[in-house]
Order: C-alpha cells, then sequence, then structure tokens
C-alpha cells in the first residue's frame, strides 16, 4: 500500500493555501520555505512539487533514518539524522526539503492538512 | 560467545567539551609503557603553523622521537589526528584519520589517510589528535569512551585478532546494545602484522545495512607493524552524539548548502563520469589498460588482452549494488564497494561467507594484473586476507609481482621458495605466501620484509645481479611503488619518486595531463605541476578529508574553466567549508600555503631522520624505461620512434642492446633534468634541501627546522 497526496496542477491558482496549512501544522509558522508542499509560477500555470512516498531518500540514507511506515510514506526519525541532506539530493522530485538555520530535512507525510485547505481540490490524499 | 574476561591497567577521566569552529584544542598522550594518560593543550602556533590532521601528526612526533629514532624502539610513536574540517557529515569526503610513525620500511615518517568511523569518533570524543608513544608488556586495548569522558587501557587476551572478527567482536562489546552498533569504531591489525613489514592498520565502520564491521586501511608503509609492536591489539571509540553541527562551525548554512551542491552533481554526474557509486576506483581498471598503464608483470607492461577479465564490469557483478557506501556519513560518492557474502577457498576461513571491502583499483591491479591473476574472484580473495590480516595490498602486491620476477629469471626457484611455484597468475601460490605472513613462517615471511630488504637478501643469499634487481624492484626510499605505469610519463616518474613518504600516487597523478594531454610539455611546466599538485593534495591530509570528491567527479563546465585540471569549482568549495567551519580567512593561495609549511616540515624531518637527500628520489629503472629486452621489443615502434625524434638517432641497424643503452641514458638524463626544474620550483638545493631563505618566506622557519638545515646544507 502506499499512501500519498496526489496533485493535479491543471486545477492550482496559486493561492499558496496549502503552503501556509502545512507550515502552520508542522512549524506553527505561516512560511512557504517550511512547506513540505511547494507552489511555483510556470509559464501560465503551476508547479506542485510534493513527495510522492517513491522511497528514493530510503535508500540514499546512510543511518536508516528514513523508513516506511505501514501505510507506504516515508518517516524521518530525527534521533537517527545526521543531517547530511543527501535524502535531498536524491529525491528525483525536489520534495525533500530543508531550509536556511534547520537541520533536519522534511518532508509530506501525506498528514492531509493542506488538502482541507485547497479551495480548488487541487490535492488529494490517495491509496494505492 | 563467552565476553573476554579485561583486566583495568589505567584509566583517565577527562572533562567533555564541545568541539569549537573544528578543533577540540587538546590532543591525547598515551604511554603504553607507563600507562601515562595525559592531555595536552593544542598551542596557537600548532594551528597557525600546523592547521591540523597531518601537519599535528608531524609536530606531535618530531618532538616525541629522536634523530635516531627507529621503527621499533619505544619512543617511535603512532599519532591519528582528524583535522578541523574532519567529521562534518554536510561536505563528501569528510571522513579521514590520518596516521603517521616511523616506517619499518623507510626508516622515516609514513602518512596515511584513512576513512572509518574512529576518526570522526575521536575527535568528537574530545582530541584533536592521539599520540601513542611507548610499548606495552603486554596485549592491550586502549578504549576512549566519548560519551562518558573516559580513557580506559585493558588487558587483551583475546585470541582472534585478524580484522574482521576482532572488530565485529569488539564493537559488541562495546555497543551499549545491539541497536547501537554503529556508535563503535575499532582501529586493529592483523595476524600478519605481528610479523611483517609490508603492514597495515584497519580501521572499522558499523555497515548497519549489512549488519558487519566495514574495514578502511591505513595502508601504507607499516603502521600496523609498529601497532603490533607496541603490543595494541585494537583501539576503540565509543560516541553517539553525532549531528551535523557537532563541529560548531561558524556558517552552518554555507556548509549545509556547499556539500549539497555537490551531493546534486554526484546524484547527476556519477553515473556518466566516473561510476563511483557503482564500482568505486575499481572503474580505473580497462582505462589504465587502454592507455597502457596498468601495471602488468612486475610493471614491464601497461597492457594485455586478458586484463579484460578485471574490468570494472567484472567487479561491478561481485559488488553489492545501490547501497549508499560511504566510509563517512555524508558521503554521496559512495564509492567504497563490498563484495557480500565471499567465500574464501584458502586459509583459516575457507568455506565461510565474509564481506570484503573493495577491491579498490590498487588492490586490483597490484593483486591482480601485476601478477597475472586474471580471476576477479582471486583478486578479492587476496584482498579479503590482505586485510584481516593487516597486510597492505599495493606493497604485498608490488611485493610478490617482484618475487614473481625472480622467479622467471632463475633467481628464485622451488628450493629457496620452499615449494613455492612462483610462476606468473599462480593465485594459489600467492594465497600461500600470504598465509605464511599471518603464521610468520617460510617464503612468505621474507616477502613481507618489502621490496627492499629481499634485494638485499637474494644478493647476499642468493648471489643475485645487484644491479638487475635494483632495476626490477619497485621501490624508493623502501617503499614499494602503488600501481601504475610511470614509464612513458617523466611528470608521475618525478610525482613518484619525489614523493616524501616514498613511492605513492596521492601527492601527484599527472599522466593523463603529462603523457595524454601534453599540457605540461616543459620541464618548468612539470616542475610547476609538481609543486602545485602535491601542495594541493596534501591539504587534504591537513584537514581530515577525502580527495576522490575533488575530481573524480567534476562540474558539467568544468572543461571550459581555465585550469580544469585543477577543478576550480571544487577548490572554491574547499575554501568555503573551510572558512565555514573555522571562521578563518583563505583564499585558493593560502591553501597552498598552508599545505607548503608542512610540506616542508615533513621534508626537514625526513632530513633530520637521515633521508630526503636527492639520492633518495632516484627512481628503479623500471618506472623509468624498458629494463629488459622483451620490454623493448613490445613497445619497439614507440621506442625507435623516440631514438629518432627525441634524440636524433636512427635506429636502423643497432641491436636492441644498443638502443636499450642509448635509451636509457637520455631518459635518466631527462629524470635528473626534471629533479632540478622541480627542486627549484620547491626551493630545494640541488641536493633536495629546503633553503632557510625559502623556510622563511613561507613562515616554516622555527629553529628546531633551521637547526636540522644547518646541519643538512
Amino acid at each position: 500500500m502506499k499512501k500519498y497526496l496526489k496533485t493535479h496542477p491543471d486545477r492550482c491558482i496559486g493561492c499558496h493555501a496549502c503552503e501556509s496549512a502545512c507550515s502552520t501544522l508542522y512549524f506553527k509558522e505561516d512560511n512557504a520555505a517550511k512547506s513540505c508542499i511547494r507552489i511555483t509560477e510556470a509559464g501560465a500555470g503551476f508547479d506542485m512539487s510534493v513527495c510522492n512516498q517513491c522511497q528514493a531518500c530510503v535508500a540514499a540514507c546512510p543511518t536508516q533514518a528514513l523508513t516506511v511506515n505501514h501505510q507506504g510514506v516515508v518517516m524521518l526519525n530525527k534521533s537517527l539524522c545526521i543531517n547530511c541532506l543527501m535524502c535531498v539530493a536524491a529525491c528525483p522530485t525536489n520534495s525533500m526539503q530543508h531550509y536556511k538555520d534547520g537541520l533536519y530535512p522534511f518532508k509530506c507525510i501525506a498528514c492531509g492538512v493542506c488538502t482541507k485547505s485547497c479551495p480548488v481540490e487541487a490535492i488529494v490524499i490517495v491509496q494505492e | 560467545m563467552n565476553k573476554i574476561e579485561r583486566k583495568l591497567l589505567a584509566e583517565y577521566r577527562y572533562e567533555l567539551r564541545p568541539v569549537v569552529k573544528g578543533y577540540n584544542r587538546r590532543t591525547l598522550y598515551i604511554d603504553l609503557g607507563t600507562k601515562s594518560i595525559k592531555e595536552k593543550p593544542v598551542s596557537d602556533l600548532m594551528i597557525d603553523k600546523f592547521v591540523g590532521g597531518k601537519g599535528f601528526d608531524l609536530y606531535l612526533m618530531w618532538h616525541g622521537v629522536k634523530d635516531n629514532t627507529k621503527w621499533n624502539d619505544p619512543e617511535n610513536e603512532i599519532c591519528i589526528s582528524f583535522g578541523p574540517l574532519c567529521g562534518n557529515t554536510n561536505y563528501p569526503g569528510s571522513g579521514k584519520s590520518i596516521v603517521t610513525t616511523i616506517s619499518p620500511l623507510t626508516g622515516i615518517p609514513v602518512d596515511c589517510n584513512v576513512g572509518g568511523h574512529f576518526g570522526p569518533y575521536a575527535k568528537f570524543s574530545g582530541f584533536d589528535a592521539i599520540e601513542l608513544q611507548g610499548k606495552a608488556d603486554e596485549e592491550i586495548i586502549v578504549c576512549i569512551d566519548g560519551d562518558e569522558g573516559i580513557i580506559r587501557i585493558m588487558t587483551a587476551p583475546d585470541e582472534e585478532i585478524n580484522s574482521h572478527i576482532l572488530a565485529e567482536r569488539l564493537i559488541e562489546e562495546f555497543a551499549d546494545n545491539s541497536e547501537k552498533h554503529q556508535f563503535v569504531s575499532v582501529v586493529s591489525a592483523g595476524r600478519g602484522a605481528d610479523h611483517c613489514g609490508i603492514s597495515c592498520l584497519n580501521f572499522s565502520f558499523w555497515d548497519k545495512r549489512r549488519k558487519v564491521a566495514r574495514l578502511k586501511q591505513a595502508g601504507r608503509g607499516g603502521t600496523g607493524r609498529v601497532f603490533r609492536d607496541k603490543k595494541i591489539k585494537a583501539l576503540v571509540v565509543k560516541y553517539s552524539g553525532l549531528k551535523g553541527d557537532t563541529n560548531n562551525p561558524v556558517d552552518l548554512d554555507t556548509l549545509r548548502e556547499t556539500g549539497l551542491k555537490l551531493h546534486r552533481e554526484i546524484e547527476k554526474g556519477d553515473a556518466h563520469q566516473c561510476h563511483m557509486r557503482e564500482c568505486g576506483t575499481a572503474h580505473l581498471m580497462e582505462i589504465m589498460n587502454d592507455y597502457d598503464l596498468l601495471p602488468i608483470r612486475n610493471f614491464k607492461y601497461g597492457q594485455m588482452p586478458e586484463a579484460i577479465g578485471l574490468a570494472s564490469w567484472e567487479f561491478k557483478k561481485l559488488f553489492t549494488q545501490n547501497m549508499p557506501d560511504g566510509c563517512w556519513y555524508g558521503c554521496s560518492l559512495s564509492c567504497c564497494k563490498a563484495v557480500d557474502d565471499f567465500i574464501p577457498r584458502s586459509g583459516p576461513y575457507t568455506g565461510q561467507k565474509v564481506c570484503v571491502d573493495g577491491p579498490e583499483y590498487e588492490t586490483a591491479a597490484g593483486c591482480g594484473s601485476n601478477l597475472c591473476i586474471w580471476d576477479p574472484r582471486d583478486v578479492v580473495e587476496l584482498n579479503f586476507y590482505c586485510d584481516t590480516y593487516g597486510i597492505d595490498t599495493i606493497s604485498f602486491g608490488t611485493s610478490v609481482a617482484f618475487v614473481m620476477e625472480c622467479y622467471e629469471n632463475g633467481i628464485l626457484d622451488k628450493d629457496k621458495t620452499g615449494g613455492l611455484d612462483l610462476t606468473w597468475g599462480n593465485a594459489d601460490a600467492a594465497f600461500e605466501i600470504l598465509h605464511q605472513m599471518a603464521r610468520g613462517e617460510g617464503f612468505g615471511v621474507i616477502v613481507g620484509k618489502g621490496v627492499r630488504k629481499m634485494k638485499e637478501i637474494f644478493t647476499r643469499e642468493y648471489g643475485a645481479d645487484p644491479n638487475f634487481l635494483h632495476d626490477i624492484g619497485m621501490e624508493a626510499k623502501g617503499l614499494e611503488y602503488s600501481q601504475y605505469m610511470s614509464k612513458e610519463s617523466l611528470a608521475q616518474q618525478g610525482g613518484y619518486t619525489l614523493a616524501l613518504k616514498g613511492p605513492q600516487h596521492d601527492e601527484a597523478w599527472l599522466i593523463f595531463m603529462d603523457m595524454v594531454n601534453n599540457h605540461i610539455p616543459t620541464f618548468e611546466d612539470k616542475a610547476e605541476a609538481l609543486h602545485y599538485f602535491p601542495m594541493f593534495r596534501t591539504w587534504f591530509g591537513l584537514q581530515g578529508l577525502c580527495k576522490l570528491p575533488w575530481n573524480d567527479i567534476e562540474p558539467e563546465d568544468n572543461a571550459q574553466t581555465d585550469e580544469p585540471a585543477k577543478v576550480p569549482e571544487h577548490v572554491q568549495n574547499y575554501v568555503q567549508i573551510y572558512r565555514a567551519i573555522t571562521g578563518k580567512e583563505l583564499d585558493k593561495y593560502e591553501l597552498i600555503r598552508q599545505s607548503e609549511r608542512v610540506y616542508n616540515f615533513q621534508k626537514v624531518f625526513c632530513l633530520r631522520m637521515g633521508k630526503g637527500r636527492r639520492i633518495d628520489d632516484i627512481p628503479p629503472y623500471r618506472a623509468v624505461g624498458p629494463v629488459t629486452e622483451e620490454e623493448y621489443i613490445s613497445r619497439a615502434e614507440r621506442y625507435d620512434k623516440q631514438l629518432k625524434e627525441k634524440i636524433g638517432i636512427d635506429p636502423g641497424g643497432r641491436s636492441i642492446d644498443e638502443k636499450m643503452t642509448i635509451l636509457r641514458a637520455y631518459r635518466e638524463d631527462q629524470y635528473q633534468q626534471l629533479i632540478d626544474a622541480v627542486y627549484k620550483r620547491k626551493g630545494w638545493t640541488p641536493e633536495g634541501v629546503p633553503t632557510i631563505e625559502h623556510l622563511q618566506s613561507i613562515g616554516m622557519d622555527l629553529p628546531e627546522v633551521i637547526e636540522v638545515i644547518k646541519k643538512s646544507l
């Protein structure tokens, strides 16, 4: 099973509400640089970058700080992470995030909080 | 297995303090004879003049040994240091230890740059260097508990001392539980190091995925022999507090972003550049063979069709793929490949499944092509036993190649080898030599003395022609050559033979620049390269870094830069991470100057110990040109062309012997002219002694240094 946040860029209107919801839950501040989902302008529309739980980062992690839970979601164990950011480079969709002055990388854990904030259903949690 | 009963012989408690800007500002001194343990402060002078890493090692050793100290004198030291950048988890290749000692092979300081987790853990336990002096009167282990701040010296009744088993057992013993094996690292040698000069030390790291202790080698110059002579079975370090900011850098963000940039470059580029993640340095095998640079039959030839059997794709089949095989955390180059579940067919571990680190290029060439052993599994077996016995694969390969050529020439026969048939390619004989080294018996012990001592023995005992042995014995200063052919690259001949510790390629690898691309055609060009690259590469040893991420991955636009051989963007990366960790100013010029001070100090150290003059910088002719007729004939077209175009001699109508004599005179003269140019560029006299003016100009004019120079001039 794999649970992940599915994106529909064709529906996105670029309101960034998902980023606010994510960073507010994760870091207690409204700051797009601390959001697991990233919305960027791309021509006339928008790109939506978020983890698809492909597990490339799990294979790259030298300390096995990244593991897959029973729902197929990649989780970071901070007590094992040594902050090398190899996972950030290994991510094929640029969805493993980090921010200035923060030690740990972070990523979408498919919690779904952002989906509730999206006015156009451009993001939905799915299970495959 | 039963727990080993250990007696506590000495204990020392110290204050745990955070590392500040890459430094602890103290070193650890242990006298193994008296069991005294103490801290020594790191002075401003040490940091300003010697930086760290190899610089600290040499500084401590200089004050620990006498002018006439031999490798097995109690005052000889083993120093292990880490450098201010060591242990960062952000920039690839940042976990190196540098080991120095007075070498049993050369009698001068040898330095080895080695991976594994020991260095970073020992540094974060509280010390910028470890200095071991004296000799224990019984077998011991030394344990540094960096979590509690305790050093312990304990008895070591362990029966098994071979590294692949000892390292694993000590990790199990000293880890808090089986989930915390990765927080313990072990330094050990092996049975071979009890008997042989060509020995090494193994630095472990716990591989969480494979659940085994992996081993990286401080390979060159006999460090393992000194370690065992001091009756040390192992050093153990335990540290569990590692994070990305444990060095307390002044600018973590720059450090992380610079590291991330290189991670991304590797992610994108390695698969179509060097394939380090798939094959490690063994990717070089077919490239060296293609360019006539792969040593075959004791460096006679650089290319043979059979060498395709040792091509990288053959090793790739044996290496487990898609593992984060870094020897320190954060190294995305991941070159330390391993063969899992290998089953040896000889020796004490016959039939047991083992994990083998490597083979790396040097081992594949030294224990493979140079001996005409073409089955990669035989190379893996030699690799495994060399490592676990504490034998240096490079010196082993070059030493066995030497005796095989002696056997070919009738200098040795079965009577003299104790029945060993040393025909080229006889892997079983090579295995047996190795097992004899571990058992301390038979012809293996003679081979374990290294090429220089074998030359003396074969001349004295067997009446061999010393001139022939000198020509084919691939050693200089007493150290065996590493595994590249230098015949057609004058610059590399210098790169090897001018290397301070002996002919290792870690000072300069100029073959492509010189021979293939002809970028350094004049003596002055070559001298400049033989100044810059040894200095640049020395810097890795000062900082606790690995050389490989410098140029085994290159930025996409590197070829379009002014000086692609220097990889300018990566040089700038190093400048940035040095500043980011230490907070000190540095540019690419001062980087070279930092190295130049330590490099010249090491040179003066060699002079102090009785070596390091021009006469010590002369290569065996095998490294310069064809020694035998068969070598000349095999590349006759090349050599005849050189006679005609470079010397102005018509080769027509001349005998092979005559042509070889002319070519030799020319090539040896070229080498002497090269040395003149290099010494001049380095600021040394024609005898190879640094001038006082030069030492003053670079800031390495300490009174004790000048005193040695005055005696040497």
